[in-house]
């Protein structure tokens, strides 16, 4: 009796269970702690890509995705205990958005071939996929970043800024002081005097800075900061009235949640970005059909069109492609995580296929090798609009100096290579 | 006289209204330990709950609005009304009252003679709950505060130093106010604690329980009272930092900066939670001037509590803290 209960009950199970889902991606996500209100839209946006995707088109290549959700809390420790419980599902990539939980997992995936993609964020010398076989952070590093501000304001200054003085605010993490090798080397060949501020975390407290920044009045501030440090940062800055408009801040620091509580004061910040704002895209017309209005949106539904949610988005796109392309390289729809691999390294994102997925204009054209995981290393400057509550565009996509960039990523790869006795590819 | 004296006189005066923000955040920490002998790990969270219902009352938002939405398929977007400041303060201290009464009702009553490292450790859990139950209550978003407190530069001290030392200081209109607050705050507390009947019997449990029993006075009146101030303390600390910040879930790690005011003032002392609070202040402010530029800056968090350890070499009680003397 109790053998044909429990067929019954099996049988029912493979009847009334959800479909087998081929396509697995792992969601790392922080809903709750600190920087919550940052790791929610980002989540948001990611989920909500994957879920257009089996709605509309019945998946990727005709498998399923399933996407797995593991709360972080943005704590290493929890982000490693996720990737563990994780990683046996089929995971096909990873993308911890923390610095901390992609240091932790470099090793790890390396160890057991899966995909990691850090999407402008993580160890930048990543880049170098000679060195990184598993290891993805395009379309842009930090060090674009900080090639780019310094680009933008050689434009803003006639090409000129020896004599100037420009300072950097950063999180003392490794995350905050990525920019500052860069910045060093531009400093030399630019002539302009570089002031480095350190703030502790989480950031809550920083008069000390900003009296710095006071006294030393430099003529730019750069800022890379994360959750309440970009919050106080601007507020202070409004404070000691800093035009805000030479105040430029990487991508991490140029979310709505980071120039609102400032108000009106925030006017004029500016910060980079690798991918558009806002909700002017054709793909947010199919979002509407199949996601939101058919009740499917991830969490409170309501992030559509702010930079985190659209940087979620363009996460889960940059996935997908990989996972498409993999399909495409290898001829077969339920991929390995080594396939996906191979999909990440051959993707090509250029306008036509940014406009067939909706997204024409959403972010730079790039592609990707064995040897480059970087990306195009382009990037553009936004700028907060109080009085709208928006981020304008104000450029277009700045090329970083590449020359000076590869350079860098190449000294600081081999290192580790040297290091972790780890053999170039790609030969 | 020379700039960089200008300046350290610049980063001192601001390190002491840095001091009144830590004293405000170690007041309430105090206050529950005075009277009861908890370390409240939660106070940090009472002071981001207590902020988050202020302003989801000011913006007439309805509590628990995703999880009714999501649980009755609702489209609930807030009451449609806003509340002014003061009378949202009213409400909100209204909410820590009940949330002092939940907690002697329900955690401290069954603990009551337990040792003190489960009285912490419920505290803990507590800490947990309670982020929990703001999250769900009002979300994680990061929410603008505004009570009408001035911010910014204050123009009146920049434009008189500056005509007086050719250099203007930078005060913040908001620190300003806090240290009027801080001020009115103690003076409302000593007070209290000295002239009124509850304040008398506060004091009384803060010296011997025992003794305060035996004589009449409610344990668990006392408690929830003691809560209930210091709900009241984290509403105000937590309007003067949310300002700065903006109210976010990380509003909780201010009680980090609390830690060392409270090493080094006593855990017991109110006049030692804010002598406490402006040494650290100006302590870590003055150092990171003078010393952080040669040691690649970040100094203020690790010389809080270096700060603290020297003290405590020499007054392990802290500053303001009562000898224990116990016999065996």
């Amino acid at each position: 009796m109790k053998t044909r209960i429990l067929a019954g009950a099996l049988a029912a199970a493979m009847v009334t269970g959800p479909a087998l889902a081929e396509l697995t991606f792992p969601s790392l996500s922080y809903r709750t702690g600190p920087y919550a209100a940052n790791g929610i839209p980002f989540a948001d946006g990611y989920a909500d890509y994957f879920t257009l995707l089996n709605e509309r088109d019945g998946g990727i290549g005709g498998e399923m995705i399933n996407m797995i959700e593991c709360e972080t809390g943005y704590n290493t420790e929890k982000g490693v205990e996720c990737y563990e419980s994780t990683k046996g599902e089929g995971a096909l990539v990873y993308q911890p958005l923390s610095t901390g939980i992609t240091y932790q997992l470099i090793p790890r995936v390396t160890a057991d071939g899966i995909p990691l993609h850090t999407l402008g964020y993580g160890r930048t010398s990543a880049a170098n996929g000679k060195v990184f076989e598993w290891v993805f952070n395009y379309p842009a590093t930090y060090w674009d970043g900080a090639s780019v501000a310094i680009k933008y304001l050689l434009d803003e200054n006639g090409g000129d800024l020896s004599g100037k003085k420009i300072a950097l605010v950063y999180h003392n993490s490794a995350y905050g002081k990525e920019p500052i090798r860069t910045l060093t080397e531009l400093s030399g060949q630019h002539g302009f005097d570089l002031l480095e501020l350190p703030v502790d975390h989480p950031g809550q407290e920083q008069r000390s800075t900003w009296v710095q920044v006071r006294q030393q009045r430099p003529d730019y501030v750069l800022m890379w900061g994360w959750g309440v440090m970009n919050q106080v940062a601007i507020q202070e800055a409004v404070n000691i009235r800093f035009p805000m408009e030479n105040f430029i801040g990487i991508w991490w620091s140029g979310s709505e949640n980071d120039v609102k509580p400032a108000g009106d004061g925030a006017n004029g910040y500016k910060a980079l970005n690798f991918h558009a704002p806002g909700a002017d895209f054709a793909i947010y017309d199919d979002l509407k059909t199949h996601v939101y209005d058919a009740g499917k949106a991830a969490g409170a539904g309501d992030q559509m069109g702010t930079v985190l949610y659209n940087r979620g988005l363009y996460a889960a796109m940059i996935a997908a492609e990989g996972a498409r392309k993999a399909q495409e390289i290898h001829g077969v729809s339920a991929i390995t995580p080594a396939q996906m691999r191979d999909g990440l390294e051959q993707l090509a994102i250029d306008e036509a296929r940014m406009e067939e997925l909706g997204l024409g204009g959403f972010g730079p054209t790039f592609e990707s090798s064995c040897a480059s995981h970087g990306g195009s290393g382009r990037v553009a400057v936004n700028q907060w609009n109080a009085a709208d509550g928006k981020w304008e565009v104000l450029t277009d996509y700045i090329q970083s100096d590449q020359e000076l960039i590869g350079r860098l990523v190449e000294e600081d790869s081999v290192a580790y290579a040297e290091e972790n006795g780890i053999e170039m590819r790609c030969q | 006289m020379p700039d960089q004296v200008l300046f350290a006189i610049e980063v001192m005066l601001n390190g002491l209204m840095a001091g009144v923000l830590y004293a405000l955040v170690a007041l309430g920490f105090v206050l529950i330990f005075k009277a009861s002998g908890i370390f409240n790990y939660a106070q940090g969270v009472m002071a981001l709950f207590a902020a988050l219902t202020l302003v989801g009352i000011m913006e007439g938002q309805v509590p628990f609005e995703h999880l009714i939405n999501v649980v009755f398929g609702t489209e609930i977007h807030g009451f449609g009304w806003t509340v002014p400041a003061l009378l949202a303060i009213i409400l909100t201290m209204v909410v820590m009252v009940i949330f002092a009464w939940l907690v002697n009702k329900l955690v401290l009553r069954h603990l009551v003679n337990q040792e003190p490292i489960i009285l912490f450790m419920a505290t803990i859990g507590l800490a947990y709950f309670l982020e929990g139950l703001g999250d769900m209550m009002w979300g994680s978003d990061i929410k603008a505060l505004d009570v009408g407190l001035p911010q910014g530069l204050n123009t009146w001290i920049d434009e008189t130093t500056f005509n007086l030392f050719g250099y203007g200081f930078y005060i913040d209109n908001l620190d300003i106010s806090a240290a009027i607050i801080a001020a009115l705050l103690v003076a409302g507390l000593v007070v209290f604690s000295q002239y009124t009947k509850q304040g008398r019997a506060l004091r009384a449990v803060a010296d011997d329980h025992q003794a305060a029993l035996s004589v009449g006075i409610s344990l668990n009146y006392i408690w929830v009272l003691t809560w209930s101030i210091a709900g009241f303390v984290a509403l105000v600390a937590g309007i003067m930092w949310g300002a700065k910040s903006g109210v976010q879930f990380s509003l909780s790690l201010i009680a980090l900066k609390a830690l060392p005011v409270l090493m080094l003032g006593g855990f017991t002392s109110i006049p030692g939670a804010i002598v406490g609070g402006l040494i650290i202040g100006v302590g870590e402010k003055l150092f990171e001037f003078l010393v952080g530029p040669l040691v690649g800056g970040a100094t203020e968090n690790w010389f809080a509590y270096v700060l603290a350890l020297i003290f405590l070499v020499f007054r392990p009680q802290g500053l303001f803290g009562e000898r224990l003397i116990e016999r065996v």
